[in-house]
């Protein structure tokens, strides 16, 4: 049996990981825009440079909003304030101890007193030591304080998911972890267009709002950004690929995972796949996944997470709920193992664009 | 003022052995050959040498100023500092030749920190420290190929490749930990094992300026305190927390002095022997019984924070240069065992080669072992992990995972 399953696993032995793999996925820029932003006028952005420009948008609509945490005065690691402080000073933009827990109460303090609070994690596997403050402060202020104090402008925006080699603590997505708090609302956009919208979204709403990057878009995914102060609403979905055979549900990184194998789909299979990107994952848009599960009849959940007890689960309970009678086959999750996010075998816990595309062949062939 | 004088102490004392030294060999000219005479005499003699005197805080003595150093002992730490400062070298390299996954943060520009420090440990004594913890893991026991192959994630490495740069580990040494502050309040329940179990050792727990703005060192400060635990909780200061020098993210810099009432010494952090006796001191101190003891280590980094930060953002590139040139603790250790006699310039250009030498075999390994087979994913979760099913190769073909350990993997394989 043991010599069995080394040599099953081991037909992909690892000889590429003599060196960094390049990434998991093809970003797939966005093929249409909403009516509103067509007419706008666009330039080429990366995913940082969008989260720049949306900050700087917020900063130059809102004097009350602040920039801090840690070393994002001179651009932070991922450069995604770059120059702000230089354009709006000292007082508005500035470094943080290293305290995540601190930046977080401290946010909230900020937020509660009537400024617009923008704090940055640096990394999403950095929000641990910030989630006290996060679960048991922001997101109860207003329930808990019957409505006189809220911490609502406080935005936290944070690095997320796998990057093809940050290993146990640079590559996590906690999502999940914040969807068992209501209160809090969570976001995570699937390329720079989304970026800017949602985060001047988060910016704006009057809730606490956690806002994910994915961090291995920052440079590699760029497409056509309108340059104008432009939202995209919050607890929307965004079909980005319609299909009458599967519905295929994903998020950030994913969605580009979640293309690739429905264009596998297409041409291996004739399976029209509808893939629909979330968004915002809490509170999520249950309607427009129900609707597009009520037209095809199958549903795949697919996200970068560990499986048990990621937002896939819950996904997966809801539209069993509202479309029994309409499936044809049983919901599947794809998803990262129930495992530490691992070092030199991360092109194995990943749910790649294969572990998507079988999932989608046991749907359909159900 | 002071400077000068503690010139004048040093030249006056280096005179003084130097003369004693000679008087000695004059006298034994009349016996057998000058040659072994000599080189027994050098490997014979204890140089003394004037240190920085450290800043107290609460305390109303601390350790001398005055200490004394072998040839035997010259040549180990000389060697140490190399062995780090070269394994750390080729660790850039080989990120930046992408063979490295996970983080990578450089040790180099500390090195006396972490090798006086275990000259002066004991038997029994732990440590446990942040993310730049390359040079801790070779002192404490692991080879240069255990870390270099951690790093590129073969099975030749301290965890064979499950942990990568910042998670090594062996016997005493809890490990690199990769969460800033995370491991502070884990040095102080170390130490209260120590304590009951009555063993007379300390827990060396370290962290770096940044850490020390992290809440959860004032509460393991506070248990620390409250319950006498033998912990030295030891800030290397090197001047940036990440991209953010000390002054712009503390409002007290004399972290020596930030445990209140704990007592606290300042060392300087680039002269290797302040070091070891500033902690041979600590450890007598908490030996005594009288609980945890702050000291901050005065010392710099030569590169960013990690290796996707050049480091120059927040810094001059001058900075960078002039801490190398004037207060780099590898040439100035080198220069005041030259200059005492304790070593001579071919000695030390033999150690060089020797520890290239050992690097490069080690860089060999590292970029040549293979890689554990993907089953080790699910190895070690829980004790004795659960099997799991694991869809295999084909759809159809699912396999119960076959190993609970890394253990059992590594035997099944012939690596054990």
């Amino acid at each position: 049996m043991s010599c069995r399953a080394v040599s099953v696993l081991s037909k992909c032995r690892i000889s590429q990981q003599q060196i960094r793999g390049k990434a998991h996925f093809t970003f797939q820029p966005s093929q249409t825009l909403p009516a509103a932003l067509q007419s706008m006028e666009k330039t080429k952005m990366n995913l940082m440079q969008s989260v720049n420009e949306a900050m700087r948008i917020a900063m130059e609509t809102d004097d009350s909003a602040v920039l801090f945490g840690e070393d994002v005065a001179f651009g932070g690691v991922f450069r995604c304030s770059l120059d702000l402080q230089k354009k709006f000073g000292k007082d508005r933009v500035f470094n943080t101890p290293l305290c995540e827990q601190g930046i977080a109460g401290f946010g909230i303090g900020v937020a509660a007193a009537g400024a617009t609070a923008i704090a940055e994690i640096q990394f999403g596997d950095y929000i641990f030591p910030a989630y006290d403050q996060l679960v048991n402060e922001a997101a109860k202020f207003r329930y808990r304080s019957g409505n006189q104090f809220d911490c609502g402008k406080l935005t936290v925006r944070t690095t997320w998911g796998a990057v093809g080699h940050g290993a146990l603590y640079h590559s996590q997505s906690p999502e999940a972890n914040f969807t068992h708090t209501p209160g809090l609302k969570l976001v995570v956009p699937r390329g720079p267009i989304q970026a800017k919208g949602l985060l001047l979204s988060c910016i704006r709403d009057p809730n606490p709002c956690i806002f994910f990057e994915p961090k291995i878009l920052y440079r590699l995914a760029a497409e056509d950004v309108p340059t104008g102060d432009y939202t995209i609403p919050l607890g929307q979905a965004e079909t980005v690929r319609t299909g009458k055979d599967l519905t295929l549900v994903a998020w950030g990184t994913q969605v580009h995972v979640a293309l690739e194998a429905a264009q596998m789909a297409k041409d291996k299979l004739s399976a029209d796949v509808e893939v629909i990107d979330l968004q915002t994952i809490q509170p999520w848009d249950e309607d427009h996944v129900v609707e597009s599960v009520q037209k095809t009849g199958r549903l795949i959940v697919t996200h970068e997470a560990p499986i048990s007890s990621g937002f896939g689960a819950e996904i997966a309970s809801t539209v069993q709920k509202r479309c029994f009678l309409n499936l044809e086959s049983p919901i599947e999750r794809v998803a990262g193992f129930d495992t530490p996010f691992p070092h030199v075998h991360e092109p194995f816990y990943l749910p790649t664009v294969h572990r998507v595309f079988d999932a989608i062949k046991k749907s359909v062939n159900y | 003022m002071t400077k000068y004088f503690n010139l004048v102490l040093q030249l006056e004392r280096i005179w003084t052995t130097t003369m004693a030294l000679f008087a000695r060999q004059l006298q034994s000219l009349t016996a057998s050959g000058i040659r072994t005479q000599q080189v027994r005499l050098a490997s014979s003699t204890e140089v003394s040498f004037h240190t920085k005197p450290c800043k107290l805080h609460k305390l109303d003595s601390g350790p001398n100023t005055s200490v004394t150093l072998n040839k035997e002992d010259a040549l180990k730490y000389y060697r140490d500092m190399q062995v780090i400062r070269r394994m750390e070298s080729a660790a850039g390299n080989l990120y930046k030749e992408k063979k490295i996954r996970g983080f990578c943060h450089l040790y180099s520009g500390q090195e006396a920190c972490a090798v006086g420090m275990k000259a002066a440990m004991t038997e029994g004594d732990a440590v446990i420290t942040a993310y730049r913890c390359h040079g801790w893991t070779w002192l404490l026991g692991a080879t240069v190929t255990e870390v270099l192959a951690e790093l590129t994630g073969r099975i030749a490495g301290n965890v064979h490749g499950k942990g990568g740069s910042m998670h090594m580990y062996t016997k005493s040494f809890y490990g690199g930990n990769g969460i800033v502050g995370a491991q502070q309040p884990l040095g102080a329940g170390v130490a209260l094992a120590m304590k009951y179990r009555e063993q007379k050792n300390v827990c060396v727990t370290l962290y770096g300026d940044g850490a020390a703005n992290q809440g959860q060192l004032f509460e393991a400060t506070n248990m620390a305190k409250l319950w006498d635990l033998p912990v030295l909780f030891v800030c290397e200061n090197n001047g940036f927390g990440m991209g953010t020098a000390v002054e712009r993210s503390s409002a007290s810099t004399e972290y020596y002095t930030r445990g209140d009432y704990v007592p606290g010494i300042w060392v300087d952090g680039m002269d290797i022997l302040a070091v070891r006796e500033a902690t041979k001191w600590a450890k007598e101190y908490c030996d005594s019984g009288k609980g945890p003891l702050m000291m901050e280590m005065a010392t710099y980094r030569y590169h960013g924070h990690s290796m996707s930060d050049p480091g120059t953002s927040y810094r001059t590139r001058d900075e960078i240069q002039e801490v190398r040139k004037t207060r780099d603790p590898i040439t100035g250790f080198k220069d005041r065992i030259i200059t005492s006699s304790l070593a001579t310039e071919e000695e030390l250009k033999a150690i060089d080669k020797e520890v290239r030498k050992e690097v490069d075999e080690a860089l060999k390994i590292a970029t040549s072992d293979g890689v554990l087979p993907p089953e080790a994913l699910f190895t070690d979760i829980y004790h004795n992990t659960p099997a799991q099913e694991i869809r295999g190769a084909t759809i159809d073909e699912t396999i119960v995972q076959p190993y609970k350990t890394s253990a059992d993997l590594l035997k099944a394989i012939g690596r054990a």
